[in-house]
């Protein structure tokens, strides 16, 4: 088997920055308050991906596993450690596709197959295909910022799947979809899955990641916790270390909202 | 996904990172989402094996410039959106970039070659001296200001997908050459009117001319681009400085007015020239303009070019490309904060 993905010791540090512009910085500054502050969104992450592996990525809302899938497309660079990646690497990152706004569904459809490193021919046989695959029909010349949040994703997804790419990253974009799409776009994972390429899948959903997934990382406040079998690493998630805590009941409802 | 949240965490987080009640949390939070996805089962039969030719590399854009070169089509894309994009729900479209700088023309030649005369009468074919300058500091604007706002206006690609970056800053070039190719053309047929003839000097000026122009271009979108994603201000010091091209570039008046000034403020006449847009200038009127001057004598080439244009411009062609090379390294720097500043 051949590597797919190496992280190794990789960290993330983002910046949250209080004061945009050189005015309000200045002001900041005059008075002593606080500009920036740092926090480690990845947290010395280490593992490998074998070609053809199928990783389902957990953890709560905010744990990192849209900015670990960022760094592993490119999209973001480490700020400490390294990654390394081997071929094509297609999919759909946070909420939505890299669309530009004002441009019709057709000239997205390009642009961002171009950027996902198609050639021109290699758009225009498949261009068929995926129109078809997301389901825009007429609106195909209408401008994408007049497109539903699910048919922002349909095209998204469908790009991106017809890339042919090595590796495939899905994150929780597709909860935007209706039933029926989501069952086409993961059938179609499936047979990516089959074929060989590596697939990373972000998802809550137990039953899918157990279909989808050989194997399950678990992030924490961006500490990679877990990385393993499947039903351990949702039962990881799920139980907690000591049986008290399970009596506790210390967490509202309102901050399980939060998560969700 | 709450920043809120994120702040409160020293508290309620765990050295290994497990929040407090991260369990329950997750329960909670699978027990909402546990039909969100369909189940598929995996296909029956074997799984096969993909054999990847590539090597392990980092999946970052690291290529700068050159890399852009090498995805060509994506840049002929990104450069059909950026003037699909100018003249979007405008009526005369594309000839606006025509009527703009026209009329700015019209308007420079009546005072400065009409009202003032300050051509000072040794000045023959001043439209033409003229005209030639303004074709090239408007491509010069346009690159500089259009590539200083490109990065934060393709926001949304640029924080999806992975790219090489500087094809934004690259693509304003691109199209600004769109919008004065077709200048040149015209400025070539008044030449050729008046009556216009190449040497083997005047091509050598036109093209040192041309270098230094990009390069300098170049340089500074880039560099400009990249500051202009930490701070906003910059596209508009940018926009105000390019208001003050037109003037510091020896085109409404000769080269001999600025000479005068070597006399009593050197220091004035050595800052002048340095800057790379008049070098350049000099030098493209050297190739459009000055062959088109029948009578010499009226017009000594010691007026309208230093006696050091050759020197100058070599010089200035040095600096320029140090200049790219640097903007390049420090764009490069900036990057990699890019995604998290937009
Ligand atoms: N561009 C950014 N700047 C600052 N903080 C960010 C940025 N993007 C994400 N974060 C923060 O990083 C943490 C991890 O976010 P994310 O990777 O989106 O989590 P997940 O996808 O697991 O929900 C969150 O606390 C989020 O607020
Ligand atoms: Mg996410």
């Amino acid at each position: 088997m051949t590597e797919s993905i190496v992280v190794h010791n990789v960290t993330k540090d983002f910046t949250l920055q209080y004061q945009r512009g050189l005015k309000q910085m200045a002001v900041a500054r005059a008075r002593g308050l606080t500009i920036k502050e740092n926090f480690k969104a990845i947290n010395d992450v280490s593992f490998t991906v074998e070609q053809g592996e199928s990783i389902g990525l957990m953890g709560l809302n905010g744990s990192g596993k849209s900015t670990l899938l960022k760094l592993i497309n490119g999209v973001m660079q480490p700020d400490a450690g390294t990654i390394r990646t081997r071929g094509r690497i297609a999919g759909l990152i946070a909420t939505g596709a890299g669309f530009h706004p004002q441009l019709s569904g057709r000239d997205n459809l390009f642009l961002n197959g171009a950027i996902l490193g198609m050639s021109e021919k290699e758009i225009k046989s498949k261009f068929d295909s995926i129109v078809d695959f997301a389901e825009i029909g007429n609106f195909l010349d209408t401008p994408v910022s007049h497109y539903s949040s699910g048919m922002y994703a349909r095209l998204g997804f469908a790009i991106a799947i017809h890339v042919d790419a090595d590796i495939f990253l899905a994150d929780e974009v597709l909860a935007v979809g209706d039933r029926p799409f989501k069952k086409k776009c993961v059938t179609k994972m499936q047979e990516i899955r089959q074929a060989g390429t590596t697939i990373f899948y972000v998802s809550h959903a137990t039953a899918s990641v157990r279909a989808m997934c050989d194997r399950v990382l678990v992030l924490e406040s961006g500490h990679l916790n877990f990385d393993g079998d499947v039903e351990e690493g949702i039962r990881y998630l799920q139980y907690d270390d000591d049986a008290d805590d399970i009596a506790k009941k210390g967490t509202t409802d309102e901050e399980l909202g939060a998560d969700i | 996904m709450s920043k809120a949240a994120d702040r409160a965490r020293p508290d309620d987080v765990d050295e290994r990172g497990r929040r407090r009640n991260a369990a329950k949390r997750a329960r909670a939070l699978m027990e909402k989402k546990a039909n969100a996805m369909p189940v598929v089962e995996a296909p029956d039969g074997p799984r096969q094996v993909r054999v990847v030719e590539a090597e392990l590399v980092d999946p970052a854009p690291h290529g700068g410039i050159a890399e852009v070169f090498q995805q060509r089509y994506l840049l002929k894309l990104i450069v059909q959106r950026q003037l699909a994009q100018m003249y979007a729900a405008s009526v005369l479209g594309l000839l606006w970039s025509y009527i703009q700088p026209a009329m700015r023309f019209g308007v420079y030649f009546f005072v400065f070659g009409v009202v003032l005369k300050s051509h000072g009468g040794n000045t023959p074919n001043f439209a033409l001296h003229l005209f030639a300058g303004m074709v090239f500091v408007h491509y010069f604007s346009e690159t500089w200001s259009s590539g200083t706002r490109s990065v934060r206006q393709n926001r949304a690609l640029l924080l999806k997908m992975r790219m090489p970056r500087e094809i934004f800053p690259v693509a304003s070039m691109v199209t600004a050459m769109y919008h004065t190719g077709p200048q040149i053309l015209i400025l070539l047929v008044i030449c050729l009117i008046v009556g216009w003839g190449v040497s083997f000097t005047s091509i050598a000026a036109g093209l040192l001319g041309l270098a230094i122009l990009l390069t300098f271009a170049m340089a500074m979108a880039l560099f400009f681009s990249a500051l202009n994603v930490y701070y906003k201000d910059f596209q508009n010091i940018v926009a105000t400085f390019t208001q003050f091209l037109h003037f510091m570039v020896p085109m409404m008046y000769p080269y001999s007015t600025i000479a005068r000034l070597q006399d009593n403020h050197p220091w004035i006449y050595q800052l002048y020239m340095a800057n790379p847009l008049a070098e350049s200038v000099l030098l493209m009127q050297r190739f459009f303009w000055y062959p088109t001057v029948t009578d010499t004598t009226k017009a000594p080439l010691s007026d309208h070019f230093p006696p050091d244009l050759w020197e100058r411009g070599l010089i200035m062609l040095a600096i320029t490309s140090l200049m790219l090379f640097g903007a390049q390294k420090f764009f490069s720097r900036l990057e990699p904060k890019f995604p998290e500043r937009l």
